[in-house]
């Protein structure tokens, strides 16, 4: 049996080759639609990996809860605009919650920062020692300011690198230097690493860090002591986020004295929402994306089952000599099989090679991040397997039928 | 010792739309084991239903054909092929080689059904194609072949399984006289190895090969007497 497909390998390449206009028109719908797959989906995983990437530097585990929107006579506030989340709140979490590793709260705005002759409006954030464990953020100089420095509300600042970028000379240190932030001057202690694009597309390196209680007190001039612009949290592992979740909305909702069928004051995200949100955005990509590949592909074995009718009554007289030689009805149907294999196959592999280059020129030439995985090179291949199988089953299923007598006789 | 052939009032039936075509009416045939046997007679006497019936190419709609004892008529496609693979060889007026496939590649395509590992099947078609003098011949493609060449390399494949019985349907309807009496001389040889050899002609001069000779008109055998063979060039 090895000695007889082998041959009849040989015989589908023979005869493929023998009309190769033929075999390369034939091959071309199979080979467009896999390369056609192989190339989208590589560009696809290349920006769900970059999108991942993106989402990895929130930090691990993260919890955020936003204060809501506020109803005051039927007129809604913006969203975040209300004072509703406090301090209070987010220490309380801190003490009833052990599911959570690490607690912290903020609160932002934009200010004009100066160092010498040279300004920048940035993202000026008071927040608690922990945010920055939470966030995951590191730094390439100095290091975080403490809990010390928060109680005692110390004039002191992390810079992101956009920040560093536009207020210092290339090779400046700014670890030491002294900035003004609304005039009141801040010794810069750490400079943090880059993260870059955040998944909304915003630069997280044009950021700097102070300690919440120097932000209230010193810069922002808040009305209400204590309230802030958001409650962040981590846990261990991702499994307990949603029970997490479940907590701190009732330990809120308990604070806040909201009855029954009254809604949440507050907004929690985490993580896990913010990546199933772009998650969705690529599963709708992946439908429409297969829903073209399958198209084609069935195309493609619509012309590899017209091509191998054609080569039936070609070859009805030689189908007739083999029957009359003693070839059984299987021998026919398995030798018209692997010819439909063979075409299919070939243009399997010819489409995996478009594909994979088609993905490394985007690249290259795009600039945009491919991944080719071996999971899809395999699939394709054992796709444009299956479609030789299934297309070349009634050409052969018709040669098999053939009676000897009639297919010797054909003219 | 039983016949090799042995054919019981056998019957052919066609229908064409609302016709009955009866090809043969009940025909009675022995045939022994190394006779050299010529089946005559005119186009639509029915000597090719008989042909394609004795090859087990064809089933009879009645009637019993014992081949080499066992019975063959109402047996099963796959079980014919196996026949046709192990016990017969075909010789047909068009040659039928596959084309654009090489000498050995057509006169191995017995043994390639029989599943023989793919040396064993070169070194037997080599031989067969040295036994009708195609030595050296073995890459050709039929178009690269004469007339007489394409028909040697259909008796190679015909004779390369060792069949019991050689059939030929007018084997030289397409050959020039000199390729005939080869092709005729070598079909001949084989014959008096101990081949039993049937050709199917309406030419005497091809019949005269023969030590036997059935005439079949209107589906019946109307003749059937044994004859001086001719004997071949040099003998």
């Amino acid at each position: 049996m090895a000695a007889f497909v082998w041959l009849t390998i040989l015989t589908a390449l023979r005869v493929l080759g023998r009309n190769r206009m033929r075999t390369a028109l034939t091959m071309l719908g199979i080979v467009i639609g896999v390369g056609a797959v192989i190339a989208m989906v590589s560009i696809g995983d290349g920006a769900r990996r970059a999108v991942q990437r993106q989402i990895a530097t929130m930090g691990t585990n993260v919890i955020i809860v936003w204060p809501g929107v506020t109803t005051v006579s039927g007129v809604r506030g913006s969203q975040g605009g209300a004072v509703t989340l406090t301090v209070a709140d987010a220490l309380d979490l801190k003490k009833k919650v052990p599911l959570l590793s690490e607690t912290a709260w903020a609160k932002r705005d934009v200010m004009q920062i100066v160092n010498g002759n040279r300004n920048w409006n940035g993202s000026i954030n008071g927040v608690s020692p922990s945010y920055l464990t939470i966030r995951d953020w590191s730094f390439t100089s100095g290091g975080p300011f403490t809990q010390a420095d928060l109680d005692s509300a110390a004039r002191v600042a992390l810079i992101g690198q956009t920040v560093a970028e536009n207020l210092f000379e290339p090779g400046e240190e700014p670890v030491g230097a002294v900035i003004r932030i609304k005039n009141v001057p801040f010794r810069v202690i750490g400079v943090l690493a880059p993260k870059g694009q955040s998944a909304q597309g915003s630069d997280q390196d044009d950021v700097i860090f102070i300690p919440f209680t120097t932000a209230e007190r010193k810069v922002f001039g808040t009305l209400f002591l204590g309230s802030v612009g958001g409650i962040f949290a981590s846990t261990e592992r991702v499994d307990d986020l949603p029970e997490a979740v479940e907590q701190i909305r009732e330990i809120i909702r308990m604070r806040h004295r909201l009855q029954g069928e009254q809604p949440d004051d507050f907004t929690i995200r985490t993580q896990v929402d913010i990546g199933k949100v772009q998650q969705g955005t690529s599963q709708t990509l992946t439908v429409m994306l297969f829903a073209i590949a399958s198209v084609s592909l069935l195309v493609g074995g619509i012309g590899i089952m017209n091509i191998l009718l054609v080569s039936v009554t070609e070859r009805t007289r030689e189908i007739g000599v083999r029957m009359a030689v003693g070839a059984k009805r299987r021998h026919i149907v398995v030798q018209f099989l692997i010819e439909a294999m063979t075409l299919s196959v070939l243009g399997g592999a010819l489409g995996i090679l478009f594909g994979v280059t088609g993905a490394k020129l985007t690249t290259v030439i795009a600039g945009w991040p491919t991944i080719v995985s071996g999971a899809v090179i395999a699939a394709a291949f054992g796709f444009s397997l299956v479609i030789g199988l299934f297309f070349g089953l009634y050409p052969a299923a018709k040669a098999a039928r053939l009676n000897p007598i009639d297919a010797l006789r054909y003219e | 010792m039983a016949s090799l052939i042995s054919c019981r009032d056998i019957w052919k039936v066609y229908r064409v739309g609302e016709v009955q075509v009866e090809a043969l009416r009940g025909v009675d045939l022995t045939i022994e084991q190394g006779e050299f046997v010529a089946v005559m007679g005119s186009s639509g006497s029915g000597k090719s239903t008989l042909m394609n019936i004795l090859g087990c190419l064809d089933q009879p709609t009645r009637g019993s054909y014992h081949l080499d004892g066992a019975e063959v008529a109402g047996m099963r496609s796959d079980r014919l092929a196996e026949i046709r693979n192990r016990q017969i060889g075909f010789v047909f007026q068009s040659f039928n080689l596959i084309p654009r496939t090489s000498s050995l590649e057509n006169a191995q395509l017995p043994l390639f059904y029989r599943g023989l590992p793919l040396k064993e099947q070169r070194l037997q078609a080599a031989e067969a194609l040295r036994r009708v003098g195609l030595s050296g011949r073995e890459h050709h493609f039929p178009a690269q072949l004469s007339g007489g060449q394409q028909q040697r390399v259909a008796i190679a494949r015909a004779l390369v399984a060792s069949p019991t019985l050689l059939l030929a349907d007018e084997p030289t309807g397409n050959l020039d006289t000199r390729s005939s009496e080869e092709i005729m001389e070598i079909l001949q040889g084989l014959n008096r190895e101990g081949m039993t050899v049937i050709v199917v002609t309406h030419e005497p001069d091809v019949a005269a090969y023969a030590s036997r000779e059935i005439v079949v008109t209107d589906g019946r055998v109307v003749s059937d007497r044994a004859m001086r063979s001719r004997q071949g060039i040099g003998h």
